[in-house]
């Protein structure tokens, strides 16, 4: 409620005793050598103060998988717009001007800024997959289709921009709050550059606005900057951007080109894929790893075939590293392998619904890794679900007549399916690795509360983790609160990000709830003699004969009195979730969310303007805890699917960003978005918390895929790549990337 | 220059450069933080606020123009007891998610709702054209809007 009164605070509405501000020096290059700093303090404002890299206490990298990406530019720039050195004045526009009292020398090198360019160098990371024989099953095959299909950066575009204050307080802790997703990453990156142990740095997220995972690692090398000034100002320092600089130089959605080659028998089935897949990682490596390695696992899509390989690569450019957008990889491969299938099925003249049902993945069925799909998949029940909804099949088939029949400037109507599947929590052994703990203890007035890592960003977290916790627990919601996500009071709980937040760190609320409950109990028949055979309800505690005491009462007492006050858990991943990272095969996680999409596009026939009319979303998530919430989850998802199929593009000249403002960076309005019903099959998975599995990221798969084909139905048009924007449709069209039956 | 003008329906008066920005005005001198800086190019919509009763982008307001005018914020929305159960019904919708985008779609909602019976899906589409959400896929806004009567 606090954020529709406007009494919310985020990070640029806090301010400070003595706060002065923080502004970034950049590289124009997108490589060169730095040859010399200088830093005339005689022009810049007053008070004002600049460091570089020289004056990094600890290792100069961002810790993250490693700590390869710089904190400030050392010898060498490898982007436009890296940081190279740190101004902190009064003002902002002091700061700034502060900027101009920076003189460097470069020497400029030749950069790397395509896909080929990028082959000349060494890759960031490589990952491959094998499951069966290829080979074989190629010469079995009735018919080979290959072909390439290309996705640009996507940017995140949370409406508020990242941004940090960091102080140092009166005993020497070093205090942060700003924009982030994942505080204790920030922590662990702050020990590492500046040195400080755990215990005298505390990172707070304020409010925040927005993220889709453009705040899991980029707040770590902007609370260092931060935390830089302020520990050589004295001053508690804020650093926020604006958009123009929020979009010049914070991590997107990786670039992908991947190629397919597709073995299919004749009627359909398919036996053999082979996947290639490089994405653009950009100067340096952040998360790129665990993206491709998301890329690689999704690649069939939620496909049954014997015999898979996949090759996938981290590419290394010159430009603005790219890391984590919701979905994390899987977007760009299930464009891909939903754009080969209908390629297949046009070429077998099949039905898009058709050549999924038959190749869909079952229980039982086999993944690329090996894995065994157990009961709660549910690929084909989504798939049969939204075609009862949608009867997409027939009118599929209609609407391809009617493009055959269309004259002149008749409307463009088409409609498209696509399938999807997304693995909830981290990937392999991430889980086991971190048996991440969250501790739920009492509070002195008798009230439970809840303490995880997990951090509200709209999606509902401080809402669903209470929830989760109270049902465990037979409490209502207003007797469970939810701690903020400070590292200083609350456990690692791991990162906000996955779709591993209800399901995960739910899971191991759930647990630690009935046991705070249980303990209570027991206490309360020690200790109050109560008697046995208490039972928890609504927040009341009953006994056996019809007695009836509020849980608040005898949380107090237990409180008052040192009984049980807190349990933490951790997290206990399946012992049957073995996976081997070397040869990626096993079980690459625990369970997956399945969706299937339907969507309807009109097409401008004068401008070839798609624009989205209907989207239905059926999807299976296991028990869904909060509809309202997961409704709007799914909804969101789909809208920012439905703009990296057709309007955002980043374009990009010698290393940088051309659009880099929101008047050409063109994200959905309210009027470019569809009418939206989505429908949730509830089937409880045994692992999750109540038997929910992750739903954050599942809808950013799907959809950008049945967009496309939509328009491939509607105008005859091939679209291989994203964003398909008229111009795009338009040079496809007039190279006769066409169904060729116009 | 010092102008004086309404804001949130109380008579208040500032000091400043004609052409400082009304957003920077009701954040910094007023702290009024409701009002949030999403783009500071006309383009989000997340700035908004009523000027004599109309939307407009406070990142594109310079403060002359409210001289002797009327401002409202979300904070003055809030603050109006008509305006509780219309709140209410954002957050029950799922309208709010980061809430960066919602102070913005509040006063805009809140002008377009006033005086309407019901308000159609167009119409409201219109009206929001320019405030961008990116998380709720708009869709939960609307209904929160559709449902909007007078009580």
């Amino acid at each position: 409620m606090d954020k529709v009164t406007g009494e919310a605070l985020y990070t640029d509405d806090l301010t400070l005793p003595g706060m002065i501000f923080g502004a970034t020096l950049r590289s124009p290059h997108p490589h060169a050598r730095i040859k010399r700093v200088r830093w005339k303090s005689a022009s810049a404002p007053d008070g004002a103060i600049c460091i570089t890299s020289g004056d990094i206490p600890g290792p100069n990298g961002v810790q993250l998988l490693d700590d390869s990406w710089p904190v400030l530019a050392d010898k060498i720039v490898h982007h436009i717009g890296e940081p190279v050195a740190l101004t902190a004045a009064a003002t902002r526009e002091a700061a700034q001007r502060a900027l101009q009292a920076i003189e460097i020398e470069y020497e400029p090198l030749p950069p790397a800024l395509s896909w080929e360019e990028a082959e000349q160098l060494e890759p960031l990371y490589t990952l491959s997959l094998n499951h069966g024989d290829i080979q074989q099953a190629f010469t079995q095959a009735d018919s080979i289709f290959e072909e390439e299909y290309r996705t640009g950066h996507q940017e995140q575009l949370y409406i508020e921009c990242q941004g940090m204050i960091a102080w140092f307080d009166d005993d020497g802790m070093l205090k942060i709050i700003g924009s982030m997703q994942c505080p204790y990453y920030v922590q662990k990156a702050l020990m590492h550059t500046l040195q400080i142990p755990e215990d005298k740095i505390s990172v707070k997220p304020a409010a925040v606005g927005g993220a889709f995972g453009g705040k899991e690692d980029f707040p770590s090398l902007l609370a260092i900057h931060a935390a830089l000034l302020a520990r050589h100002s004295g001053h508690p320092v804020k650093m926020v951007y604006d958009r123009h600089e929020d979009l010049m130089v914070t991590p997107k959605r990786h670039p992908s080109r991947i190629r397919h080659r597709t073995g299919v028998s004749k009627e359909g089935r398919l036996l053999a894929m082979e996947i290639k897949i490089d994405l653009d990682g950009g100067a340096f490596q952040t998360l790129s790893p665990v993206v491709l390695s998301r890329a690689v696992l999704h690649a069939t899509g939620p496909y049954r075939c014997p015999n898979v390989q996949i090759f996938g690569r981290v590419l290394r450019t010159h430009t603005v590293p790219n890391a984590a957008f919701r979905g994390f990889g899987a977007p760009q491969v299930h464009f891909a392998v939903e754009r080969m299938i209908d390629h297949v099925a046009r070429a077998l003249k099949m039905n898009p619904f058709d050549i999924r049902k038959i190749n869909v993945v079952h229980p039982e069925d086999r993944l690329a890794t090996g894995q065994v799909l157990d009961e709660s998949t549910s690929a084909h029940l989504v798939l049969e679900e939204v075609e009862k909804i949608t009867k997409f099949r027939r009118r599929w088939r209609s609407m391809e007549r009617a493009r055959a029949r269309r004259q002149g400037d008749e409307p463009m109507r088409g409609i498209g399916l696509s399938l999807s599947f997304h693995g909830a929590g981290f990937t392999g052994l991430g889980e086991h690795r971190m048996r991440s703990p969250a501790t739920v203890r009492l509070t002195a007035d008798g009230r439970m509360e809840v303490l995880t890592a997990q951090t509200e960003m709209g999606q509902g977290c401080s809402t669903i983790l209470p929830q989760i916790a109270a049902a465990a627990a037979g409490l209502r919601l207003e007797d469970v609160i939810a701690h903020e996500p400070d590292t200083a009071v609350v456990p690692d709980s791991g990162p906000t990000v996955a779709s591993r937040t209800t399901m995960i760190v739910g899971g191991t609320v759930e647990r630690a709830a009935r046991e705070l409950r249980d303990r209570v109990i027991h206490w309360a028949q020690e200790h109050l003699g109560t008697g046995p055979d208490l039972e928890i309800r609504d927040s009341e505690v009953r006994g056996p004969k019809g007695s009836v005491s509020p849980f608040r009462d005898i949380g107090r007492a237990c409180y008052e009195q040192g009984g049980p006050r807190e349990v933490t858990l951790h997290h206990e991943p399946p012992a049957w979730q073995e996976f081997d990272e070397s040869t990626y095969r096993g079980v690459a996680y625990a369970t997956y969310g399945w969706a299937a999409h339907v969507i309807e596009v009109d097409i401008d026939p004068d401008t070839l303007e798609p624009r989205p009319l209907k989207a239905t979303g059926v999807a299976e998530v296991g028990r869904v805890i909060h509809p309202t919430m997961c409704k709007g989850q799914f909804e969101g998802g789909t809208l920012q699917a439905i703009g990296y199929a057709l309007t955002e593009e980043m374009k990009m000249k010698q290393g940088k960003y051309l659009n880099d403002r929101l008047t050409t960076y063109i994200i959905p309005t309210m009027k470019d978005s569809p009418k939206m019903e989505v429908t949730f099959l509830d089937r409880p998975w045994q692992g999750g918390a109540f038997g929910a599995k992750g739903i954050g990221e599942l809808p950013m798969n799907g959809a950008a895929p049945a967009v496309i084909q939509a328009i491939e139905n509607a105008t005859g048009i091939i679209p291989v790549a994203l964003p398909s924007t008229p111009e795009r449709l338009y040079r496809w069209m007039m190279e006769g990337r066409t169904t060729g039956e116009d | 220059m010092k102008i004086d003008f309404v804001l949130n329906g109380r008579k208040v008066s500032a000091e400043g450069d004609p052409m400082d920005r009304l957003l920077d005005l009701l954040r910094e001198k007023f702290k009024l933080t409701g009002t949030k800086e999403g783009c500071g190019e006309g383009e989000c919509g997340a700035c908004t606020v009523l000027l004599d009763g109309e939307p407009v982008l406070s990142c594109l307001v310079p403060i002359f123009q409210c001289q002797g005018r009327e401002v409202m914020t979300v904070e003055g929305v809030a603050a109006d007891p008509e305006a509780q159960a219309f709140l209410e019904r954002f957050v029950q919708e799922g309208g709010v998610q980061c809430g960066a985008c919602t102070p913005g779609i509040i006063v805009t909602g809140w002008k377009l709702s006033q005086n309407k019976a019901r308000l159609r899906r167009g119409e409201i589409k219109n009206a929001l054209a320019g405030n961008l959400c990116r998380c709720t896929g708009y869709e939960a806004i609307v209904r929160a809007l559709e449902r909007e009567s007078p009580s």
